[in-house]
């Protein structure tokens, strides 16, 4: 709900005298707070502990970006009542370690935070549940020929195996880094940047996701074609001066740029 | 070598495949098996070039096929009926293709009981693979221990190998399993004056791009082109040429001893022998 906090002339009127209405005093500057309305997912840890942040662990490796800088609601109301309140710390501990941004908690009265880190954490945030559809798993795959990468970190996809021709290795969610060639016919495309400690021979399509700023870097610029966020080139255009080198590519003001890296 | 055992216990499965089509598939497996065979091993050819054989032409055995590789998935006849043995050499057998029907005549579970038939009895299995990566070829790669990779120096056919070693990594039985399939190289119809030239790519360039060993290198030779014509494989027919040395030398590699790669050297004509002149650098 909006709310507009400004210590105009109401509050002057109520008390009788204030800033306003004393010449002699400065009137502080206005301040002024909007309201947004934003959507956080509630979790509600479950004891027993272990199969729950399995659990978790499992969903947040499956889908990288689902909960990525998203304000997160704990509902404790499971934990209290079959694990008593010295296990509510226990829950909160655990879901701050991977990394969730915990906002508020309900299902628990602040009394029964006091004392422990989570003291001033709002219990009373007034909210309407929204449909919240399941995150879908977004693991990096290859295809046509499934050769399979190894399990990735949240931001990058490390394949240290050469890229054959005629596959392809597609990664939204971060930098892909190869340590090998990338075959002619193959090609690489990654949400951010692309790392190529080889030859580039095939297709690099960078930046699905992070946009302008994603990078190529490769020790061997032999690529049939490269491309950053929408821009893309084929070989013909950078011509024999770039081509055998180390080489990386970015986007400039609008532009693809192709620059030699030694 | 596939699996644990001594080399005499475990038959090993091969294919020789490629992707582009001429470079050498059918000619290397026949002489491959014809030099494993005169090292004693019993060694079986099968042609999986199902409507397009030429391995039985190539082995000189196109007037005695009766039952073919078609026959005995489909249940028509028994592999002893199918299997035709080598007039010269007495442990090297032939399982031709069918030439009336298609590949959509094979199926997985049917070539599997084969080959799993096929390994009582022989050493070394070597399927030859027709070109392309459409079923003949997926088919002739899924039960294999090693793939023997052929491939001439030039950008087509080294392209299209890199496409196959990638396929070979992921629709082999050996792949879905998480074992390491072994593949190795063998370069055919090299011509190191062409090479020396520009003409033709470099080993070392097809190596880089590649990134397999190297199992050979057969120079180009009309020795081979006669041999398929006789109907005797290469190593038979004519056992002192180059190119039979090279597909013996890659056999016994094969069976585990080490030799050196040898590029075959430039096949250098009488007069300019005579003159003393070299080929450019």
């Amino acid at each position: 709900m909006p709310a507009q906090l400004y210590p105009g002339p109401s509050l002057a009127t109520a008390s009788g005298s204030g800033p306003e209405t004393d010449p002699d005093r400065l009137s502080p500057p206005a301040l002024r707070v909007r309201g947004r309305s934003i959507m956080a997912l509630v979790i509600a840890p479950e004891p027993p502990f272990g199969d729950w942040f399995a659990a978790l662990d499992e969903q947040m490796r499956r889908s990288a970006g689902f909960f990525a800088d998203r304000p997160v609601v704990v509902d404790l109301g499971a934990v209290l009542e079959n694990a008593g309140r010295d296990a509510i710390p226990v829950a909160l501990e655990g879901i701050e370690e991977r990394g969730l941004r915990v906002i508020g908690a309900e299902g628990v009265g602040p009394n029964l935070l006091g004392g422990t880190r989570w003291a001033l954490l709002p219990t009373r945030l007034q909210g309407r549940d929204v449909a919240q559809s399941p995150p879908e798993p977004t693991s990096p795959a290859a295809d046509p020929d499934a050769a399979d990468p190894p399990a990735a970190a949240a931001a990058s996809l490390l394949v240290d195996r050469p890229v054959r021709s005629g596959q392809s290795v597609v990664f939204e969610d971060g930098d892909i880094v190869v340590v090998g060639a990338v075959a002619s016919g193959a090609e690489v495309i990654a949400g951010g940047s692309i790392h190529v400690y080889g030859a580039l021979r095939g297709r690099a399509l960078a930046g699905l996701k992070t946009g302008a700023e994603a990078r190529i870097f490769c020790r061997r610029l032999e690529a049939e074609l490269v491309g950053v966020d929408q821009f893309y080139r084929t070989a013909e255009h950078w011509g024999a001066g770039l081509h055998g080198r180390a080489v990386q590519v970015r986007c400039d003001r609008g532009a693809l740029q192709l620059s030699a890296l030694d | 070598m596939a699996g644990e055992g001594t080399v005499s216990d475990m038959s090993e499965v091969v294919v020789v495949t490629s992707g582009k089509g001429g470079v050498g598939k059918t000619t290397s497996s026949a002489s491959l098996g014809a030099a494993l065979a005169q090292e004693g091993q019993k060694v079986v050819v099968i042609d999986f070039d199902v409507g397009l054989r030429n391995l039985d032409l190539v082995m000189g055995a196109e007037r005695r096929v009766v039952f073919d590789l078609v026959n005995v998935v489909q249940g028509d006849a028994k592999l002893p009926q199918a299997l035709i043995r080598d007039k010269r050499l007495e442990t090297l057998y032939l399982l031709p293709a069918s030439q009336t029907r298609d590949k959509d005549a094979l199926t997985e579970e049917g070539v599997g009981r084969v080959i799993e038939e096929l390994r009582e009895g022989f050493d070394w299995i070597i399927c030859d693979s027709p070109a392309g990566i459409e079923k003949g070829a997926t088919l002739a790669m899924r039960f294999a221990d090693l793939a023997v990779v052929v491939t001439n120096p030039e950008v087509s056919s080294v392209r299209d190998s890199d496409r196959i070693i990638g396929m070979l990594d992921s629709k082999t039985r050996r792949a879905e399993n998480g074992e390491r399939l072994e593949k190795q190289l063998l370069l055919t119809r090299y011509d190191p004056a062409r090479a020396a030239r520009g003409e033709m790519m470099k080993v070392e360039d097809v190596l880089e791009i590649l990134a397999i060993p190297l199992l050979g290198i057969v120079g180009e030779s009309p020795d081979v082109l006669t041999a398929s014509n006789v109907g005797c494989p290469v190593t038979l027919h004519n056992p002192g040429s180059a190119a039979a040395r090279a597909y013996r030398d890659a056999a016994r590699r094969l069976l585990g001893e080490t030799i050196a790669v040898e590029a075959p050297p430039e096949r250098r004509g009488f007069m300019s022998r005579l003159f003393g002149r070299k080929a450019a650098a």
